[in-house]
């Protein structure tokens, strides 16, 4: 299988014939700074108009089609304009807070992309308790939703921070469980081992009906922590205007937007690690031929294409579900969810110990 | 039993949300149902619903004929006054006077488009039109006279 590890490699290697270790450890921040900054520039410019485009298609109609092919040119023209926006900060808010919060959201959603692996051989940090860390960091983003909500001093904005709070605090179950189902087959946190505990079938395939039912959960509980309809409770446009973003103006606001979508793209990125193989091709038990015709396909067309597979049926629940009641919201999660993903857990836990997967 | 129900009620919420899915998923496949009309650059190709109310005209025959004798039938059922009916007297050939169309004015900047003179018309007159681009710089320029000049009524309409 083609790796990447050839590349990284030379670079560290080249690196520190010139340079002290501590340079050597600078620069590759830095170029894995600006690789992050890039991504999500990138990945920003073209989920929103994804989003736009497929929402669009759904209600039967065009979406943006005037600014380059297809429109793919609209994002950076609102984006161009939302910088030169002016940044209005309220006079009853709370300035620093204020100002902070936007910058909290997005740092949550920067280092909870460090675990990932992107392709063979291409992570930023291969930690040994990887998928916990991103469930625990990604957490994180409710406080900068909470801050600003509370900073911009508007009863619509704390309402929704509040919704929001309590929306993500009791998804987390849910989500941490139905991942937890996936360690317990693997046997590690690392994301390394739980990519290559899939080369004989994606734990999709391979564990059953219990995956099949985590794998269901965890979409629902991702789109709840990512705050996406139906549980959008938390910036609701027909009852809270916007929600906990109302005050933000200008590229404050393209910021807590960016957000939203970087963390999107980390939970699907999440979800395809583990359950549909990261950027483990198709593999299927020991065809050895059919395994090595999949290998010819670059791992990184497998990470994204698993990963933006993931984000159209986000999407699709977007654009054809009503939002949730927050009393509905609750019942699903802690009537209907938890149990059903506690009893699963078990379930997976005897599958893993009888070694009843494949 | 409760567990049944918990478990019908699973599935039924399953079933109803893949419906919906199914049908927006049917959409996001077929471009073709797109209903988006691409306004400014269909404009040649552009068809209006029949039903469209887009202003009031007076259709003439080829003889420059029209329908309207008069009467004010829409000047009163119209609710914004936006019709003006001017009527004069003209001698039919038994010498007899007789009142007819001088000038029918029509105040479109004042129109609701709701229909109720063309309903109102005894002799099917005045019709809805099918344009709709009536922006102009100028408003005393939508106040028309929906007679063209030189038109007389057509023969046997009372």
């Amino acid at each position: 299988m083609y790796s990447l590890h050839a590349i990284t490699d030379s670079i560290q290697n080249w690196l520190s014939v010139r340079f002290s270790p501590l340079w050597v450890l600078i620069i590759e921040s830095l170029i894995v700074i600006v690789l992050a900054i890039a991504l999500f520039a990138v990945l920003g410019l073209v989920l929103v108009w994804l989003e736009r485009k497929v929402a669009a298609h759904m209600q039967i109609r065009l979406g943006p089609n005037r600014l380059g092919p297809a429109g793919i040119f609209q994002t950076s023209a609102d984006t161009l304009k939302l910088i030169l926006k002016e940044g209005l900060t309220p006079d009853g808010a709370d300035k620093l807070l204020f100002n902070f919060a936007p910058f909290i959201v997005m740092i949550v959603a920067m280092l909870a992309l460090a675990p990932i692996a992107f392709a063979n051989g291409f992570q930023i940090w291969d930690v040994n308790i990887g998928v916990l860390y991103v469930s625990a960091v990604s957490s994180l983003s409710v406080i900068g939703i909470l801050i600003a909500g509370w900073a911009s001093n508007n009863k619509y904005s704390l309402l929704g921070a509040m919704r929001s709070g309590a929306q993500i605090v009791s998804y987390e179950l849910s989500a941490g469980l139905s991942i937890l189902t996936i360690v317990v087959l693997t046997g590690s946190l690392q994301i390394s081992d739980i990519v290559h505990a899939q080369q004989n079938g994606w734990w999709l395939f391979k564990g059953h009906i219990p995956v099949i039912i985590a794998f269901v959960i965890f979409l629902i509980a991702a789109t709840a922590e990512t705050n996406r309809a139906p549980f959008d409770l938390a910036e609701a446009e027909s009852e809270l205007t916007a929600g906990f973003h109302t005050e933000y103006s200008g590229m404050k606001f393209a910021l807590f937007f960016l957000a939203e979508y970087i963390n999107i793209f980390i939970v699907c990125a999440i979800g395809a690690t583990l359950f549909l193989g990261g950027w483990m091709p198709f593999h299927i038990g020991d065809w050895t031929q059919f395994n090595h015709v999949m290998d010819y396909i670059p791992s990184s067309i497998w990470f994204f294409g698993k990963t933006f597979f993931l984000i159209f049926l986000i999407m699709w629940f977007r654009w054809t579900f009503p939002r949730l009641r927050v009393d509905q919201l609750l019942t699903l999660e802690w009537k209907y969810l938890l149990p059903i993903s506690l009893f699963n857990l078990l379930l997976v836990t005897v599958i893993a110990i009888m070694n009843w997967h494949f | 039993m409760f567990i049944k129900e918990y478990i019908t009620e699973i599935a039924k919420a399953t079933k109803s949300l893949w419906t919906g899915m199914r049908l927006t998923g049917h959409y996001f496949i077929r471009l073709k149902t797109v209903i988006t009309e691409q306004y400014p650059d269909n404009r040649d190709t552009l068809k209006m619903a029949e039903r469209f109310r887009g202003e009031v005209t007076m259709p003439h025959d080829e003889n420059n004929q029209h329908a309207c004798t008069g009467c004010t039938a829409c000047e009163l059922a119209c609710p914004n006054a936006t019709i003006k009916v001017i009527t004069k007297f003209e001698l039919t050939p038994e010498n007899k006077k007789k009142k007819a169309l001088d000038t029918f004015v029509y105040h479109l900047d004042m129109c609701t488009l709701c229909g109720l003179c063309v309903d109102a018309c005894p002799t099917g007159a005045i019709q809805m039109g099918q344009n709709f681009e009536h922006s102009v710089y100028d408003r005393s320029t939508l106040t028309k006279k929906l007679n063209k000049p030189g038109s007389k009524i057509r023969e046997g309409v009372e």
